[in-house]
């Protein structure tokens, strides 16, 4: 477990002397700043507060602006990922950076360990204060809470640890190219389903509902997404909570109690595959 | 006491093109092994057998005793590969502090300025390795690879982007080494820098080893030289120990006689004639 921190010390250490937290956080607090102008105005042209058909605006506002915002979040999270990971193995091992690493006593099984904890750690962290920052803007302009905080918040970032695996996977047989395009067409993919699952629900289509619900469990970033964006108005019932549409592309749906492990245990396999795999792989 | 290295039948096959055919080979404690042969001749795939980069398709191969690949195998190597890059963002002494973390090297600072020192970049040891020329990354490489002074060092061309003196440097490196009693695997082409350092030799071609020994037991006689006052005269099947009754019998015939030459193949001749280069 040593070396793995070691290794996740020079990830992170090299993030940092590339500048690339630097242009994440001069980018969120534009990101962050845009939503803040979009939320004032949004707040500000609706009567917020007052009952309009038995549908509180000030929720229904709140929600779906909160609700663009985890979209967004959770798409920053995955270029994040993305890009933390994408040559992590392959990429490096074709430029000759990775062969002296492994030549120390270090387990290829460490090595993965610790590129997946450098950056897990930064994308959840990330989106976690990407989330607060939102849910506190969102208040500040429309003084509306969500239903819960906590709990959508440790959805987003295990969504985001969901594409760090993927990717870290990815990068273990494909080029940093080919990983970074497959990864992103995956999480496309995992947006495909949350829409089908809005269209299957609209034309009260079974086929179309069902394909959404397998899709998000085959893709489980997509799922815990959707229960995170469910959990924010989880308490909010009548024409209200009929009134709220979530997400751009998906709605909100929740998955059950079984999700959370099963999230675990999808990382876990995709590591364990990954693994599998490098063992496997001359580093010519 | 267990060898350094030792390789037995080693195999390897991508697909239907064999790299490696039951190559044995054996590094004591404290011998520098030069290794020889053409470009695709097998020299870099049986060097990364032996760090555990590579898995071999037959055979074994064993550093310090410990099986090729495991942490404990890991711990007793140094490696510089040919085709090397460290990230341009460290400095030469991060470089190393990191190299001693993944090592359980205890040798902590003095240890990275001894070493830096000793390939002539005790200077810059805060310049970021992006900005040093590819000579000093190549010895930065060196220093690299002996960090938690390892019992085998396996060297891939590790003076091929050197200058003549970055050559000699590493050269006199090498004779210190061994006389630390640092077994050394030195895979070069420069037939004269291996001919002059190394204790034993092994040629290796199409996957092969196709010769074996100390430079002075693979080199052979080639005849003697004999410079007269008509020029120099050859004799290609003379030994050493016929050159008295030559000059003898050359004096007799009235030959007046400046000076005896016994002829011994270099390593270079041995090398081609092996590999099938002429």
């Amino acid at each position: 477990m040593r070396n793995a921190w070691i290794v996740a010390g020079f990830a992170l250490r090299e993030s940092v002397r590339r500048r690339v937290f630097v242009v994440v956080a001069l980018l969120t607090v534009v990101f962050l700043g845009l939503y803040g102008l979009g939320t004032w105005q949004a707040f500000k042209s609706v009567q917020v507060g007052e009952l309009d058909q038995g549908v509180d605006t000030r929720i229904v506002a709140g929600a779906i602006l909160l609700g663009l915002s985890m979209f967004a979040t959770l798409f920053l999270g995955a270029i994040l990922a993305v890009f933390l990971t994408l040559g992590a193995v392959r990429g490096d091992a074709e430029r000759g950076l990775l062969q002296p690493l492994l030549v120390r006593p270090l387990t290829r099984g460490t090595f993965l360990a610790g590129r997946f904890l450098a950056a897990a750690v930064v994308c959840v962290a990330y989106v976690v204060v990407v989330f607060l920052a939102s849910v506190l803007i969102t208040h500040a302009f429309g003084h509306w809470w969500p239903d819960t905080i906590l709990l959508p918040a440790l959805e987003l970032a295990g969504g985001v640890a969901v594409l760090v695996a993927l990717a870290l996977a990815g990068s273990v047989v494909l080029a940093s190219t080919a990983n970074g395009i497959a990864i992103f067409m995956l999480f496309g993919a995992g947006l495909t389903a949350g829409l089908l699952g809005e269209i299957g629900d609209a034309l009260d289509s079974h086929t179309l509902s069902n394909v959404a619900k397998i899709s998000s469990w085959i893709l489980p970033f997509e799922a815990l997404y959707q229960q995170a964006l469910a959990a924010i108005t989880q308490d909010t019932v009548g024409f209200t909570r009929l009134a709220i549409k979530l997400g751009p592309f998906g709605g909100a749906e929740t998955f059950g109690p079984a999700l959370g492990p099963y999230a675990v245990a999808y990382v876990l396999g995709v590591g364990a595959l990954a693994l599998w795999r490098f063992r496997r792989r001359d580093l010519s | 006491m267990t060898a350094a290295l030792s390789a037995r039948g080693l195999s390897k096959r991508y697909g239907a093109t064999t790299a490696l055919d039951a190559v044995d080979l054996e590094v004591g404690e404290g011998e520098l092994v030069g290794l020889l042969g053409p470009n695709g001749a097998g020299k870099s795939t049986l060097v990364k057998i032996a760090c555990g980069l590579v898995r071999p398709s037959g055979g074994t191969a064993f550093v310090a005793g410990e099986p090729a690949g495991s942490p404990a195998a890991h711990r007793a190597l140094g490696y510089l590969a040919e085709l090397f890059r460290f990230p341009d963002w460290l400095s030469a002494s991060e470089l190393l502090e990191l190299h001693q973390k993944l090592a359980e090297s205890g040798g902590g600072a003095r240890e990275r300025s001894e070493l830096l020192e000793l390939v002539g970049l005790g200077e810059v040891a805060g310049r970021r390795v992006g900005a040093m020329s590819k000579g000093m990354q190549q010895r930065l490489g060196i220093a690299q690879a002996m960090i938690g002074a390892p019992r085998l060092l396996l060297l891939d061309e590790p003076t091929s982007a050197l200058d003549p003196a970055g050559r000699r440097t590493v050269r006199e490196l090498l004779e210190t080494l061994r006389s630390r009693g640092v077994a050394v695997l030195l895979n070069s082409h420069l037939l004269s820098e291996v001919e002059l350092v190394c204790d034993r030799v092994a040629i290796i071609a199409r996957g092969e080893v196709v010769a074996a020994g100390t430079p002075a037991e693979l080199s052979h006689a080639g005849g003697v030289e004999v410079e007269t006052a008509r020029g120099v005269r050859q004799f290609a099947q003379a030994t050493r120990e016929e050159v008295p009754r030559i000059v003898r019998e050359l004096v007799d015939a009235g030959e007046e006689i400046y000076g005896v030459r016994v002829v011994r193949s270099s390593l270079e001749d041995v090398y081609l004639e092996v590999v099938g280069g002429r």
